[in-house]
């Protein structure tokens, strides 16, 4: 496995999709690559980052909107 | 699956508990309308969709068998009635207009690497930077927070909601596919592009400073 494939490779490695066989290639070449041991690391922090991001809110007349239509459901059963 | 908390949910919801449908709406919604748009010609349309997913979710709650997870259930009638609409408008949205056309595109540009004619072919030809030395204030602060939000938005429909739902929400891979009918592969095609483009902007907002 060469850096270039690890770099494809990154994401099916982080979601654990991947055969034992490729992920045994994928750790052997980790351990002897800083370059590619810092990129893995990157992108692990590109997800934690990603993952501080707040949710978005919900604008005040939709939550009224929909606020009505529940009323109008719950009040015809 | 049905979680234990979703089977609490869906027994607050075939109560009638108020508070349990506003808070589902208050976390979906955002998603909903954006999911809706990718298949409908307007915001509005989009709202209008969103709005008719929630009067089918509670007209269908109490026969609601539980074969996926709540949310996962909630998005597919969204993208089912937003399709409807779409088809109704004699719109057709072909899938790679929502993917993106760079899914086949490599994460990082040819120069990152070494050619044929360097010592080490396919090799880095720079080492990527060691993140962990940046500064702490810089990485926490809010302004990358916005570099990432706006590195997002620009992305591919379907690549900014893969991210937003897995990275920024914290849903599973299974849930993702499910809600926005992807194939395992394309799921984590779509996760990868969106992953190397914010990691590029983070990159970039980094080393500017």
């Amino acid at each position: 496995m060469e850096c270039r494939d690890v770099v494809e490779a990154v994401t099916a490695y982080i979601e654990g999709d991947m055969s034992p066989e490729d992920r045994a290639r994928f750790d052997e070449h980790l351990a002897q690559c800083d370059g590619c041991t810092n990129y893995l690391t990157q992108i692990r922090e590109t997800i934690r980052l990603t993952g501080t991001l707040d949710a978005e809110s919900l604008p005040p007349e939709q939550r009224t909107a929909l606020q009505a239509v529940f009323l109008v459901w719950a009040a015809d059963r | 699956m049905v979680s234990p908390d979703d089977l609490d949910l869906i027994a607050r919801l075939r109560a009638r508990d108020e508070a349990a449908f506003m808070g589902l709406v208050e976390r979906l919604q955002p998603a909903l309308i954006r999911v809706a748009r990718m298949y409908v010609q307007s915001q509005a349309v989009a709202e209008e969709v969103a709005q008719e997913t929630w009067l089918g979710v509670l007209q269908g709650i109490d026969r609601f068998e539980g074969r996926s997870s709540l949310r996962t259930w909630i998005f597919r009638i969204c993208a089912n009635i937003a399709k409807t609409r779409g088809q109704r408008e004699g719109r057709s949205v072909p899938f790679a207009a929502l993917a993106g056309d760079d899914l086949d595109a490599p994460a990082l540009p040819e120069s990152f690497f070494q050619g044929s004619d360097g010592p080490h072919p396919n090799a880095w030809s720079s080492l990527p930077a060691d993140w962990t030395t940046f500064p702490q204030d810089r990485l926490e602060g809010s302004e990358l927070r916005r570099v990432i939000g706006s590195a997002i938005e620009v992305l591919p429909p379907m690549q900014a909601e893969v991210i937003r739902l897995r990275d920024v929400l914290g849903w599973t891979s299974e849930e993702v596919r499910n809600a926005l009918e992807l194939t395992e592969t394309n799921q984590r095609v779509l996760l990868h592009r969106a992953r190397a483009k914010v990691r590029r902007a983070v990159e970039a907002y980094m080393e500017s400073g």
